[in-house]
């Protein structure tokens, strides 16, 4: 068993808003990118040029479809990292102490020196969260780019985590989601951010924005529809009708 | 165990150097920050300052240092050694390569040039690659647009001088309802992620037209699932209920479009359909003021969208009651269209209503003085926030330029063109039809070509065909078939080639065109042309020259492999004499530079030109000594003038007394200067001519100042397209350049000067009721065309691509996942796995572009699923429509441009029991590169 902090000084997380993201993997792979070259080990890939590449990755985007009860299906994108829990289960499981979380900023990290690869913080874990690394044989997963948010040798705007810097629908936000002033909080409260899979009393830090409701200008109740756009009333049917109103209309500009 | 926390390095070093330069992981050109560690690519993310992506970079751009490092890279010049397809070559010097390649093109181009045919595929050189190719003196040169978007680009130069991405974008800061058509994700990428994310953040609303819910269409509050192939009969019910309505910007037409011009409409006239014009070739208009015909352009004038003209016993009309009496006609009412589009006749009323209620109700105004060509002082900026979007969805199709037309109309009707919160140019756009080259193809044995290949026609005298009345060119652009192709039909250079149809060529030679594979319609058969023998035993296509940096799918169908660099290996410019990189704000350009230098016997495609131009001979790439003259392609950008102070970059030229900008002499440190800025140039558009860029008076002032224009060009918008009318009199039998009789009815029904919608060709020669399924492709947010497989990180995201059927099709023909089908068009069969997605137009299936990959190509593993499992839809698609018994080769493409008609594709499904490998199965080709490694732990250690 591994401690909790009691409490954290900040909750340091991300906000991604699912009515704007894409779909693009933009985040999936700057965050691949920034990770095999900096914290811990490399983020390998097994068999990439053959019949079962698989790699490790700390960011995942899932596609979901869902069919409303009335209207067309639609496509959520929904893009999956650690939520970097307050009662992260994950943490809690490890046997050895890797697994902890930061008391300044809540971020969880392993510490890669003290994993041994036995797997059950991802067993732990209800949202599949990390991945176990197969070359190097420990265990993986976002760490919010600790390395880059207070880096010096990083201009001060670049200090946020790679997916961040990098999406191109500005669909993810990072701040301190335990300053009820900070943007981030700011936009949970406006927006009706939501807690993934709060039944599992794990606390996500990581907030979602959900898709804003869609197919508005289907048919539905009359009523509602003419509040957007009453229907276009005609000034002619027929052409020569139409000429009439051009000429009477250029007179009045 | 207690809370512990490990001492953590907060502030690791992040790199040695960042080497700003361009992306090329797909057609968007983002600037990126390569960092570097001990001189090798470590890490690579977007350039914050950097006008195209700000900062920001996509899936393809990050996973670049996979790209750079793909094991599936040529290394060095190949000679084939074995039959044509097998893959088998001996790796050569570059002495030797050029060698045979002067070998065989200096006969060819002191007797026949045009036996040469150069074409260039995904080039970003085209400005380069096309004045080599004119300098060589064949009129067989084009670059890919012909099977890309050519509709959309010469729809929209024809009719307000420039369309959407490299042309122009939504005004993302001021619109508050985004339009979204069909679009391959690239066209552009990053700035519609971008545009999307604002408007999403302000609330405002997007409307996504597409068969397919994906990507943008997934996050666009209200989709329009429409059939395929109708997008432009939609497009002109919505202008039938705005007409009707009222809704329409009068004061806008009159001003700056030709809605006001006045038409000769005497059916018996030679002239019946042209335009009246003054003794100066102005077209003409009423004057509201004066009540008499004037030039459209003289100041002062008060041009009239509703009086007619009566002289000689003509009757002349605005364009705007011709426009009036089309699309008032019910059979463009929602009610008459909503069947064929597959969009109820309540929705489209809603969406015109929506449209109508933005652009007229929510109007913006910026208090911005600006002074209009006629003179007139305007006090204020005044918009219709809403805008558009669509590139190859709505184009490939065989009515793909009118349906592009269309929707350009439908913006200039709306008044939203260069006004706040719609549509805006990017410099040197807006440039008119009549501001761009015409097409040239005299040959001169010996010599340079007449002039450039391509451009834009205005009528049957500039029509590219020889003596006799045939086509000049082998892939026929600029002929009767489709008058205004201005990209050419790169598609159709292989068959023609092979069909000796205009005529035989001796030298295929290409750049970046995967035409073995998937840029090729009707895969097998090309496979086929590429490797046919006459009866001598000779390869019926003499000779093939490819220029690659990867072990694509048609290296092995060449003789001669000329390996190009990869995106950081090498210099480029991203030019305003090309496709430039500019936003609406600002005239841009940019270059590529070798942030690393190649580990291999590799060189820059375009260097190797410049050396094979000197050795050729050829004017422009030699000395008055005969010597070289650009050592290579850095040489070049930075010393070749186009125009006198012009040259490829208008970054950092040589003033009088310092650095310049646009026009101005050589500078010797100009890549330095780039280099030191990012690898980019900009300047800003003044705040009086950030709109109304066609007719304001700062706005082109600032154009002439910089070089995009000699003198002021403002111009009006062509509603009606008199060039267009010029082919259909042809038709009917005025002029001296006639038509032959087999295309005469075609080119009077489709040459149409207003928009008009018609079935796809196909629609028309298979049986609907048999073939009743649309099939598409798209290409991946992920993945740039064949590019991305040989990619370790990308190919994880999209390795496979089933084929997507909608529930109605799942559930009436019984499938359950996992399982497969075999698909049917009138031109072939391919077996493919199947997966259910709701989110889909019920009569359409699709899959995603490219994935597919033969065995032995990138080097792959012949086990790979992209070569297994992975199709490609191309098998189903032929180059030709079905016969029709007339022996006449009719190509599958748009009768005015000749754009290839990808997604005019109807097929049948039915399930089948599943088989080991997807259908056709090709054999293995032999690798000239080997397989890449079975790991891969990627760290650049210091």
């Amino acid at each position: 068993m591994t401690m909790l902090p009691e409490k954290t000084e900040r909750k340091m997380g991300l906000v991604i808003d699912l009515d704007t993201c894409v779909g693009c993997h933009a985040c999936v792979i700057s965050c691949k990118g920034w990770n095999t070259e900096n914290y811990g080990a490399p983020l390998s890939d097994q068999d990439p040029y053959g019949a079962n590449p698989s790699g490790t990755f700390l960011n995942r985007i899932h596609s979901y479809e869902v069919q409303p009860e009335s209207g067309p299906a639609q496509l959520i994108h929904f893009p999956k990292s650690c939520l970097h829990c307050e009662d992260a289960p994950c943490v809690t499981v490890c046997p050895t102490g890797a697994s902890y979380k930061r008391v300044e900023d809540g971020i969880v990290l392993v510490n890669e020196k003290d994993c041994i690869g036995c797997g059950l913080c991802a067993w732990a874990c209800p949202y599949g969260a990390r991945e176990l690394d197969q070359a190097e044989g420990v265990m993986k997963k976002c760490t919010l780019c600790v390395d880059r948010i207070y880096n010096d040798n990083l201009p001060e705007e670049d200090r946020v985590p790679a997916c961040v810097r990098t999406c191109p629908s500005n669909a993810r936000h990072f701040g301190d989601l335990g300053d009820p002033d900070s943007e981030v909080s700011q936009l949970v409260a406006e927006r009706g951010g939501m807690d993934l899979m709060p039944e599992q009393g794990t606390k996500p830090v990581n907030k979602y924005l959900p898709p804003r409701p869609k197919d508005r200008l289907n048919e539905s109740p009359r009523e509602e529809i003419d509040i957007l756009a009453p229907l276009l009333a005609p000034v002619a049917e027929e052409p020569k009708g139409f000429l009439g109103w051009l000429d009477k209309t250029l007179e009045k500009i | 165990m207690g809370h512990v926390q490990p001492e953590l390095n907060l502030s690791p070093k992040v790199s040695d150097e960042v080497r700003k330069t361009t992306c090329y992981m797909c057609a968007c050109r983002c600037g990126i920050n390569v960092h570097m560690k001990g001189g090798k690519v470590a890490y690579i993310e977007g350039n914050r300052d950097h006008p195209v992506n700000q900062g920001v970079l996509c899936a393809k751009g990050s996973a670049g240092i996979m790209q750079h490092n793909a094991p599936s890279r040529l290394r060095a010049p190949l000679k084939r050694v074995g039959p044509r397809g097998s893959g088998e070559f001996e790796e050569i010097s570059w002495e030797e390569a050029l060698g045979i390649a002067k070998g065989w093109l200096e006969p060819l181009r002191a007797e026949a040039p045009e036996k040469l045919a150069f074409f260039t595929g995904r080039d970003q050189s085209q400005s380069f690659t096309s004045f080599w190719a004119q300098n060589f003196g064949t009129p067989n040169y084009a670059a890919h647009g012909g099977f890309c978007s050519v509709n959309m680009a010469a729809a929209g130069i024809y009719t307000m001088g420039g369309a959407f991405w490299e042309f122009g974008q939504p005004d993302w800061d001021h619109t508050k309802l985004f339009m979204l058509f069909g679009v391959a994700e690239d066209h552009d990428s990053n700035p519609i992620k971008m545009g999307l994310g604002k408007i999403k953040a302000r609330g405002a609303k997007v409307i996504g037209v597409n068969p397919i819910r994906t990507g943008y269409n997934a996050i666009a509050d209200d989709w329009v699932g429409i059939t395929p192939g109708t997008d432009g009969l939609f497009i002109l019910a919505l202008v039938h209920e705005l007409l009707k309505a009222g809704k329409i910007d009068l004061d806008y037409l009159a001003r700056f479009t030709n809605a006001p011009v006045l038409v000769n409409g005497d059916p018996k006239s030679p002239e019946h359909g042209l335009f009246l014009k003054d003794d100066d070739g102005k077209p003409l208009v009423m004057d509201r003021v004066t009540g008499k015909l004037t030039a459209f352009d003289k100041p002062g004038v008060k041009p009239d969208l509703a009086a007619s003209y009566r002289h000689a016993g003509i009757t002349h009309k605005p364009v705007m009651h011709l426009l009036a009496e089309r699309y008032l006609d019910p059979q463009y009412a929602p009610e008459n269209v909503a069947d064929t589009c597959g969009v109820s006749a309540e929705r489209i009323k809603r969406i015109a209503a929506e449209i109508a209620r933005v652009a007229f109700e929510e109007a913006i105004e910026i208090d911005q003085e600006w002074t209009d060509f006629r003179g007139e002082k305007h006090a204020k900026m005044v918009g219709r926030p809403v805008s558009f979007h669509a590139m190859r969805g709505i184009s490939a199709h065989s009515n793909g330029f009118q349906t592009c037309r269309a929707l350009h109309v439908l913006q200039i009707l709306l008044g939203s063109v260069e006004t706040p919160g719609g549509f805006r140019f990017k410099p040197p756009y807006p440039k008119p039809a009549t501001a761009h080259p015409k097409p040239h193809c005299k040959v001169t044995p010996g010599k340079p070509l007449d002039g450039p290949h391509l451009g834009f026609v205005h009528g049957p005298d500039d029509l590219c065909l020889k003596d006799d009345g045939t086509p000049a060119r082998i892939d026929k652009a600029f002929t009767w078939e489709n008058p205004m192709s201005a990209h050419g039909l790169m598609h159709m250079v292989i068959s023609n080639a092979y069909a000796g149809d205009p005529y035989k060529i001796d030298t295929l030679f290409m750049y970046m065109a995967n035409m073995s594979w998937n840029s090729s319609m009707n895969t097998t058969g090309v496979m086929k042309m590429l490797t046919d023998t006459d009866e001598n035993g000779d390869y019926v296509i003499p000779r093939i020259i490819y220029s690659d940096a990867y072990s694509s799918e048609m290296v092995a169908y060449a003789d001669l492999i000329l390996p190009d660099t990869t995106y950081l290996e090498r210099h480029d410019c991203i030019s305003l004499l090309d496709r430039p990189i500019c936003e609406a704000d600002a005239a841009a350009d940019a270059i590529r530079w070798p942030v690393v230098e190649p580990d291999r016997d590799v060189r820059g495609f375009q260097s190797v030109l410049c050396e094979l131009g000197a050795k050729l001979n050829l004017p422009g790439f030699v000395n008055e000594d005969g010597s070289q003259k650009y050592a290579d392609y850095a040489d070049y950008i930075t010393h070749h003038q186009r125009r006198p102070g012009i040259g490829p970059l208008a970054g950092f030229r040589m003033g009088e007394t310092g650095l310049t900008e646009g026009r101005g002499d050589v500078n010797e440190g100009q890549l330095d200067s780039y280099i030191a800025n990012g690898g980019f140039w900009s300047s800003h558009v003044p705040d009086q001519g950030l709109y109304y860029k066609p007719w304001n008076k700062a706005y082109q002032d600032w154009a002439v100042e910089i070089g995009l224009y000699d003198a002021p060009a403002p111009y009006i918008f062509q509603l009606y397209v008199e060039p267009m009318r010029k082919f259909q009199l042809a038709a009917e039998g005025h002029g001296d350049r006639q038509p032959p009789d087999h295309l005469r009815d075609r080119i009077k029904h489709t040459l149409d000067p207003l928009p008009i919608w018609y079935a796809p060709f196909e629609d028309g020669r298979v049986d609907t009721e048999e073939f009743n399924i649309h099939a598409l492709t798209q290409r991946p947010m992920a993945m740039y065309h064949s590019w991305g497989t040989q990619n370790a990180w990308l190919r994880q995201i999209h390795g496979h691509n089933p084929m997507y059927l909608p529930t109605k099709l799942w559930e009436q023909h019984g499938f359950k996942t996992g399982e497969w089908a075999k698909v049917t068009s009138a031109h072939g069969e391919i077996t493919v796995p199947v997966a259910h997605m709701a989110a889909l137009n019920e009569n359409t299936i699709w899959t995603w572009n490219a994935i597919g990959k033969r065995k032995g190509a990138w080097a792959l593993d012949k086990d790979a699923p992209e070569a297994t499992k992975g199709f490609l839809l191309n098998h189903l698609i032929h180059e030709l429509l079905p016969p029709k018994g007339d022996g006449l080769r009719w190509a599958n493409s748009d009768p005015i441009t000749g754009q290839a008609a990808w997604f005019d594709l109807r097929v049948k499904i039915e399930k089948v029991d599943a088989v080991a490998e997807a259908h056709p199965v090709q054999p293995p080709i032999k690798s000239p590169v080997g397989q890449g490694p079975d790991e891969l732990r990627w760290k650049v250690e210091t």
